[in-house]
């Protein structure tokens, strides 16, 4: 059936904010979807908070709206906009939930919306546990096992709950016991991170985990599973049409066993471990659950879990809706399967689309094949949540992926290990607590057992202590052709260990074809990676490149989307199948797997870059291998090369691609840290760097050439220091007083960054944080010596002291410089105060207190810098006001986080300029005029707390969000107010707040608390914050801090008594006492602010959400 | 032992050497010695015990495309040659990556063990992307592969070889793995858990004709009802007609449509003739056309894989397909009572017919499956109705 033509708009609904568990996939899938119908001419209205994508772009949709993701908001923009339809799969759960509530409360009913892609009786299906075993049920297919057991509630006379009959309960889950049998998994019901759960092996130890289970749980409840662990867990990704073709893209097999979380499992593509028999059962099954769900059109993902004993198959769990999983497969096939679900969303079948891969040579109607083996393995940020454990449960915790592709699993592993950007150059070698202690068989039993982020590095390390692929099985359950994979590198590594490199073309290219770095190499042969890399040259042994054609090379591929591989010679030279261009060509380096300090953002302005020189009539070239991100889709630049970052993998494609046509040069500032850290090695290799040299971007990074620039130009800096070693820290922390900003220099997303106020802090800083820091090869070259192992990595590393600003305002700049003229293109003030991270700090663009003054000086500043580091392309400078005193915090010379909120906030697309400008075009090409902006954005952080249990959750110097979300209003507090409202927050309009300050805060929060009362507010706080705020007449009632005794606090939160938390508090003790107040409102979703500028702001924004309704406006609009 | 040694540069144990000149060097696997048969590939990522016991490869060396082959071992179930003690005739594979230990429940066998038991020449280490690109851009070569543990080898003398072997087109393979004899078969499909079942209740019979039939088939055949009698490749009509069938079964089969049909097609005309239902699959499906009055083709590339989509032109819908033949019937050469059923969405060329009076139709692709999707079995209830409705004719 060909489009459909009763419909002339569509909405869709994006993810929101990046959080764990969703990232840049859905930034892909819904850039896709807008790009795809709005070339099928469809208008489109594109609903997404997060500033950072590439879908709220202007000009990639008709209307976008940066708006929370509210069924209110979005409702608002329904009546306003009346899309024809609503297509709500591209925007993960957020978007689905979004979706279902408007259908619930009748809106789209109301305004004649119709749901595209998946309906709301579909979603509901395959999202109740309920009725979606009672679904599979009736097509045959097993669900695990399972049972709730209640405690039925106790009532008083009046009907009120009292409590709950727990002895009950307790019989109820003995009572479930035989039906789900043992090993079984209980789960208390709400409760935060499973605290009182586990897995029962036996009787006995059932009878205790109910038991705690069911007192954990606030209504006495427990779910029980069939304990699935150490199963198989495969997805598959299954597209279908109208016409009822079902087609499935890829499999994926975990190499993590069930109980780790398929989000952050290892996770292999295709299955490898399946006959046919038993893969053709699992497509038939995965079909059937389309089929029964109902997912009429688009893609879906369902997950399995497979007995490896007897193959017993049981339905986990499906999606009916693009996902994380179906953007790896989309790149580990080629196959784009949220354009062509949106494509089916408006009616055609698969058999009327083609497969742009081929060039169009075959339709989209078959299955991919590959002939290579793809990789993911998932990024964890544990060192950011000191205190949570590393333990991969069914929570999913990683905050990013790193996807590798190679012929064989060695290959595609090491690549991804080494792509993943945590030191590693392959299986390095890795300390086994408690081992040399006299009992290491069972150290290695322990760090076996326990799955955590260094899981495969555990299994290396035990093969090199001679523990067996079998028992190693047998404690970790990893499927054994796997574990005989890993003994084979772990086999090759000491072979080179004990007769060094290979001396052939033959043997090292076999070598090099099981995916070992010269990195690697190196450190086996005891040698350096330049002599192996000048080893491998010697020896002519150089990748080839091959393409990702979804058809296993039987059709040829005019799709230049390619990876690396060593292969044999067939008929003379080793196959490659790169065919670089005669072009003028740029190649541009990403950002490598998200984490904490590098996402999105990123991301985004390495597109904008592609996007720019394409047009601009390059070659554009990516590099990166993060498979969620809209960089990595082969239609974003004319070449892609899903490519490890490091030095050896990328200078290897530049000699390619230099090998013919002109490489103009590189683009390294785009893309965060990870491609600055090669640099270095570009320059030596002589290679072109475009824009800003990178000499400018290490003198902004290196304290003594910084200080002696700024001196220069007479700009102020908080008085710092610099120390290479521990003793040296020490010293300069006297020198300069306390309390002081530390951090290691070199870090994004501010690393290890503290506030140090007092002597113990530092103590704990030098000898308990900076080990954390200690890389793994450098824990091994100095075993047994801490102070040697933290001075090693100071050496390189050096520690930065700077004096901290109390109170200080913060601002950061963004600015375009040609090398003579310079564009500012914004100011931001942070909303809470300078120590905050900025990437953590909600912010104001315009700044919404500073003076013109003060502005026009920050913009002075900002200018001198720019030109002073030559800076060609983008700059980013954040600046703290003290006392009416500028100080210079911290100069960026290339893109920094904020480039896509203000490209948004000012309407210019200044990723886009800069990238021109780095390729020789001057500023003034480009017409750019500073301009009054008659409304403001504010940019509010997201934070991943809920998921780290016992983490605190105050705000400081080490960034911790994950995302961040856009408020955009002609008002400062509506806007403030929508940055809440799209962050999650649900912004109470009434209540009670409790209010709890240290000293130096209590007189700055007078204005607020009288606000906040004004709003009809009651405020609660302990003796200290209560007795200042009644004698400053604001009536206040105290309430018992936790140490007090009960009632106290944490029990009026739990109550729900509290429905706003301002708590600002600092010192050890202090923060210790206050910990579990704010682990109650994060966990009982309360909306607290650990700033009192944050509070104040807070307070702003709920006077404005109650005094007038909000109003949606489209991007566009405001530019009109 | 100093590196030079430990490193000594890998002997090749094995060759592929086309009939163009090309050597491709190996380790070898599998059994020792050489064979020779014509290069093709095969783009599925499971099945390879299949692919390798399925007749119809009779006569060629296979290119795996897929770089992990034997990782699930192999077993006494998914082997489709019927005779287990004999080859399916597949004469070589090629492979990219060292055979692993398998892991899977199902694996009774390590797979190189099993490549030598069943007499099959191997060869790893080869960059099969490389080598499937030079058949899709010179077409299918003959070849010969050899394996020698010390890595002796006459390479001249293979050139020799692999130049002079005779093509395949003209080739009448299907005898060379067609049953000897008449038998019956009652076995069911795969169930798991289950294993194979018994038809003990059969409605129908059926007379299959042997050019190399796939256990699957005759699985599939029993499953839907039928009292399965296998007969020879050389079987003529009479005899057939003499076993008194419901519906006659054209199997598929190795080699050239043409080569088999001097004897196959004036018996499928015959029966044609005598208002038999029919139903064919691949080998049998050209022979049908042959029989019909079309012609067949030889292919430049063939198809070889579980991907291909195939438009059904009675149902309008897409079904994704197993596919592994060399020949193809030119749709433009059917007569005007046959009717082009089925269609290849990959390159356009036919996949399937009826006759549109007679109770007669068959396809390219393998409905059977094993290895691939299963979304074309239906095609087994198709020829049930079809026998059901020519009965219920017959009685009337």
């Amino acid at each position: 059936m060909p489009k459909r033509t009763d419909i002339q708009s569509i909405m869709i609904i994006g993810a929101g904010p990046i959080v764990i568990g969703q990232a840049c996939e859905f930034d892909y899938s819904g850039t896709q979807a807008c790009k795809a119908l709005r070339d099928e001419g469809y208008r489109i209205i594109l609903v997404n908070s997060n500033p950072a994508t590439i879908m709220t772009d202007p000009d990639l949709a008709d209307a976008t709206y940066i708006e929370p993701i509210t069924a209110d908001a979005v409702e608002k923009i329904i009546a306003k906009e009346k899309p024809d339809a609503l297509l709500p799969t591209m925007g993960g759960q957020t978007a689905l939930n979004c979706a279902l509530e408007l259908d619930r409360r009748g809106v789209l009913k109301k305004h004649g919306v119709e749901m595209i892609g998946a309906k709301a009786d579909v979603i509901d299906k395959a999202e109740d546990r309920e009725k979606f075993r009672a679904a599979m049920d009736k097509i045959g297919l097993e669900n695990p096992r399972a049972a709730i057991a209640s405690s039925p509630p106790i009532l008083d006379e009046e009907g009120n709950i009292t409590g709950y009959d727990r002895g009950a309960g307790y019989a109820e889950a003995m009572r479930q016991l035989d039906t789900i049998g043992l090993p079984a998994i209980i789960r208390p019901a709400f409760t935060l991170g499973g605290t009182g759960g586990g897995v029962a092996y036996n009787r006995e130890e059932f009878e205790q985990i109910v038991r705690s289970g069911i007192d954990a749980s606030p209504n006495g409840q427990v779910l029980i599973d069939e304990s699935l662990l150490g199963w198989k867990e495969y997805e598959m990704e299954v597209v279908r049409d109208t016409a009822d073709n079902c087609i499935i893209i890829c499999s994926i097999e975990n190499i993590d066993p069930m109980g780790v979380h398929t989000g952050d499992s290892i996770t292999v593509a295709p299955a490898l471990t399946l006959t046919d028999k038993e893969y053709q059962i699992m497509r038939n099954a995965s079909i059937a659950v389309l089929r029964e769900i109902g997912v009429e059109t688009g893609g879906s993902n369902v997950q399995f879990a497979v007995n490896p004993a007897d193959g017993r198959l049981v339905v986990i769990e499906m999606n009916p809706r693009v996902s994380r999983s179906s953007a790896l497969a989309s790149k580990a096939t080629g196959f784009p399967i949220a354009k062509i679900a949106a494509k089916l969303a408006v009616g055609y079948t698969l058999d009327e689309l083609e497969n742009d891969i081929t060039g169009g040579a075959t339709p989209a109607s078959f299955e991919p094949t590959i002939d290579y083996v793809v990789t993911k393995i998932p990024r964890f940020a544990f060192e950011k949540f000191p205190g949570s454990e590393q333990t991969l449960t069914t929570a999913m915790k990683s905050v990013g992926e790193v996807m590798a592709i190679g012929r064989t699993f060695k290959e595609s592993m090491q690549k991804a290990l080494r792509g993943l950007e945590t030191g590693l150059s392959g299986l390095d070698p890795i300390e086994v607590d408690g081992l040399g202690q006299g009992d290491d068989s069972n150290a290695i039993r322990k760090a076996l057992a326990i799955p955590t982020p260094t899981r495969l590095l555990n299994v290396a390390q035990a093969m090199r202590f001679g523990t067996s692929a079998k028992e190693i099985h047998d404690i970790c359950k990893i499927d054994p052709w796997f574990l005989e994979q890993i003994q084979e590198i772990v086999e090759m590594e000491q072979k080179i260990v004990e007769h060094g490199l290979p001396t052939n073309a033959e043997a090292m290219r076999m070598v090099k074809a099981m995916g070992f770095s010269d990195s690697r190499l190196s450190v086996l042969a005891d040698t350096t990676e330049d002599k192996v890399a000048a080893l491998r040259a010697e020896l002519d042994v150089k990748p080839v490149y091959k393409r990702i054609d979804t058809c296993a090379a039987e059709f040829a591929s005019p799709t230049a989307y390619m990876y690396s591989t060593y292969e044999t010679p067939t008929a003379g030279l080793p196959s490659c199948e790169a065919q670089p261009s005669e072009r003028q060509k740029v190649v541009i380096l990403g950002g490598g797997p998200n984490r904490i300090g590098q996402g999105i953002e990123f991301d985004y302005c390495c597109c904008h870059a592609a996007f720019a020189l394409k047009d601009a009539g390059y070659e554009a070239i990516m590099v990166n291998c993060n498979p969620e991100t809209v960089s990595t889709d082969y239609d974003t630049s004319d070449r892609l090369y899903f490519e490890p970052l490091t030095s050896e993998d990328v200078l290897e494609i530049l000699r390619l691609e230099q090998a013919k046509g002109t490489l103009k040069g590189v683009i390294v500032q785009f893309g965060g840290q990870t491609p600055l850290k090669l640099a270095q090695a570009l320059v030596e290799a002589g290679i072109p760097i475009l824009g800003t040299s990178p000499d400018m971007i290490d003198l902004a990074e290196d304290r003594d050439r910084f200080l002696r620039l700024l001196h220069k130009i007479d700009l102020k800096q908080p008085e710092n220091g610099i120390a290479y070693s521990v003793e040296q820290g020490r010293l300069i922390a006297n020198q300069l007083g306390l309390p002081l900003v530390v951090r290691p220099s070199y870090v994004l997303g501010g690393r290890a960054m503290q506030i140090i106020r007092d002597e113990e802090a530092l103590n704990n800083y030098l000898l308990g944080t900076l080990p954390e820091l200690v890389p793994h090869d450098v824990r091994a070259k100095y075993p047994n010596d801490k102070t040697g192992q933290i001075n090693t990595l100071l050496g390189t590393n050096p520690l930065l002291f700077d004096r901290y600003l109390d109170g200080a305002i913060e601002v950061d700049v963004d600015a375009l410089c040609d090398g003579e003229d310079v564009f500012i293109c914004g100011i931001m003030e942070h909303i809470e105060e300078a120590g905050i991270h900025s990437g953590d700090s909600a912010c104001s663009l315009p700044a919404y207190t500073l003076s013109d003054e003060t502005l026009a000086e920050l913009e002075e500043q900002a200018r001198k810098l720019a030109l002073a580091l030559n800076v060609v392309g983008l700059m980013n400078v954040q600046f703290a006001i003290k006392d009416g005193e500028i100080y210079v915090l911290e100069v960026n010379p290339r893109a920094s986080r904020t480039v896509p909120f203000v490209a948004k906030t000012i309407g210019e697309p200044i990723a886009k300029i800069a990238a021109r400008v780095m390729a020789g075009e001057k500023l003034a090409s480009f017409d750019l005029k500073p301009k009054k902006l008659d409304h403001v954005a504010v940019k509010e952080a997201v934070f991943p707390f809920a998921r780290f249990p016992g983490v605190d959750t105050v705000l400081g110097p080490e960034m911790r969000s994950t995302g961040e979300v856009m408020g955009l209003d002609t008002d400062f507090s509506v806007a403030f107010a929508k940055s809440q409202l799209g962050g999650g927050t649900v912004i109470p309009e009434g209540g009670t707040v409790f209010i709890s300050l240290k000293d130096a805060d209590k007189p700055k929060i007078l204005e607020t608390a009288r606000k906040i009362v004004a709003s009809g507010f009651s405020i609660i706080s302990t003796e200290g914050t209560q007795r200042y705020l009644e004698n400053q007449g604001i009536p206040c009632a105290k309430v018992n801090k936790v140490l007090e005794g009960r009632p106290h606090i944490v029990d009026a939160i739990k109550n729900g008594e509290v429905q706003l938390v301002f708590n600002t508090t600092e010192g050890a003790q202090a923060l210790s006492d206050s910990r579990s107040l704010r682990q109650a409102a994060l966990m009982n979703k309360v909306p607290y602010y650990t700033t009192v500028a944050g509070a104040g702001a807070a307070a702003q924004g709920i006077e404005a959400f109650r005094a007038k309704s909000l109003e949606v406006r489209s991007l566009q609009s405001y530019f009109g | 032992m100093k590196a030079q040694d430990a490193w000594s540069a890998p002997k090749p144990t094995a060759l592929l050497v086309l009939a163009d000149g090309t050597v491709i060097e190996g380790r070898g696997v599998g059994a020792l010695g050489k064979a020779s048969g014509e290069v093709c590939f095969n783009t599925a990522m499971t099945g390879y015990e299949e692919i390798l016991t399925d007749p119809s490869y009779a006569g060629q060396i296979i290119t795996f495309t897929f770089p992990h082959i034997g990782n699930v071992g192999t077993n006494e179930d998914d082997i489709e040659t019927v005779r287990m003690e004999e080859t399916s005739g597949v004469r070589g594979a090629v492979l990219r990556t060292d055979i692993t230990s398998p892991s899977n429940y199902r694996s009774g066998n390590h797979f190189d063990a099993w490549l030598k038991a069943r007499g099959i020449v191997g060869l790893t280490g080869v960059d099969t992307r490389a080598l499937t690109a030079l058949i899709r851009e010179k077409g299918m070569q003959n070849a010969v592969i050899a394996h020698n543990p010390e890595g002796e080898f006459d390479v001249e003398a293979l050139k020799a070889e692999a130049a002079g072997l005779p093509a395949l087109e003209g080739l009448d393979l299907a005898k060379t793995v067609s049953t000897p004899t008449t038998y019956e078969w009652t076995e069911t499909t795969w169930e798991w858990q289950e294993g194979f079942g018994a038809q003990d209740k059969p409605a129908h019979h059926v007379v299959a004709l042997d050019f190399g039939v796939k256990r699957n088939i005759l699985r599939l055949l029993a499953e839907a009802g039928c009292r399965v009698t296998v007969v020879p490749a050389t079987t003529s009509a009479e005899d057939i007609l003499a076993l008194k069938p419901d519906g006659v079964f054209l199997s598929n089969g190795p080699g050239d449509p043409a080569a088999t049909g001097e004897y196959a097609v004036p018996t499928i005309r015959t029966l044609v003739d005598a208002g038999m239902p029919l139903f064919g699959i691949c080998l049998g499906h050209q022979m049908l056309a042959l029989a019909l009055g079309g012609t067949t083709q030889k292919m430049h590339q063939g198809h070889h894989g579980a991907n291909h989509p195939v438009h059904d032109y009675t149902t309008n819908k897409v079904e994704i397909t197993s596919m592994n033949h060399g020949f193809a019937v030119s749709a433009g050469s059917l007569p005007d009572n046959v009717e082009e059923t089925h269609v290849s969405l990959f390159d356009g060329t036919n996949c399937g017919l009826r006759v549109k009076d007679a109770p007669v139709f068959s396809v390219q692709h393998h409905p059977e499956a094993s290895p691939g999707p299963q979304d074309s079995h239906y095609l087994f209830s198709r020829f049930i109705e079809q026998i059901e409705n020519h009965k219920a004719k017959v009685a009337a």
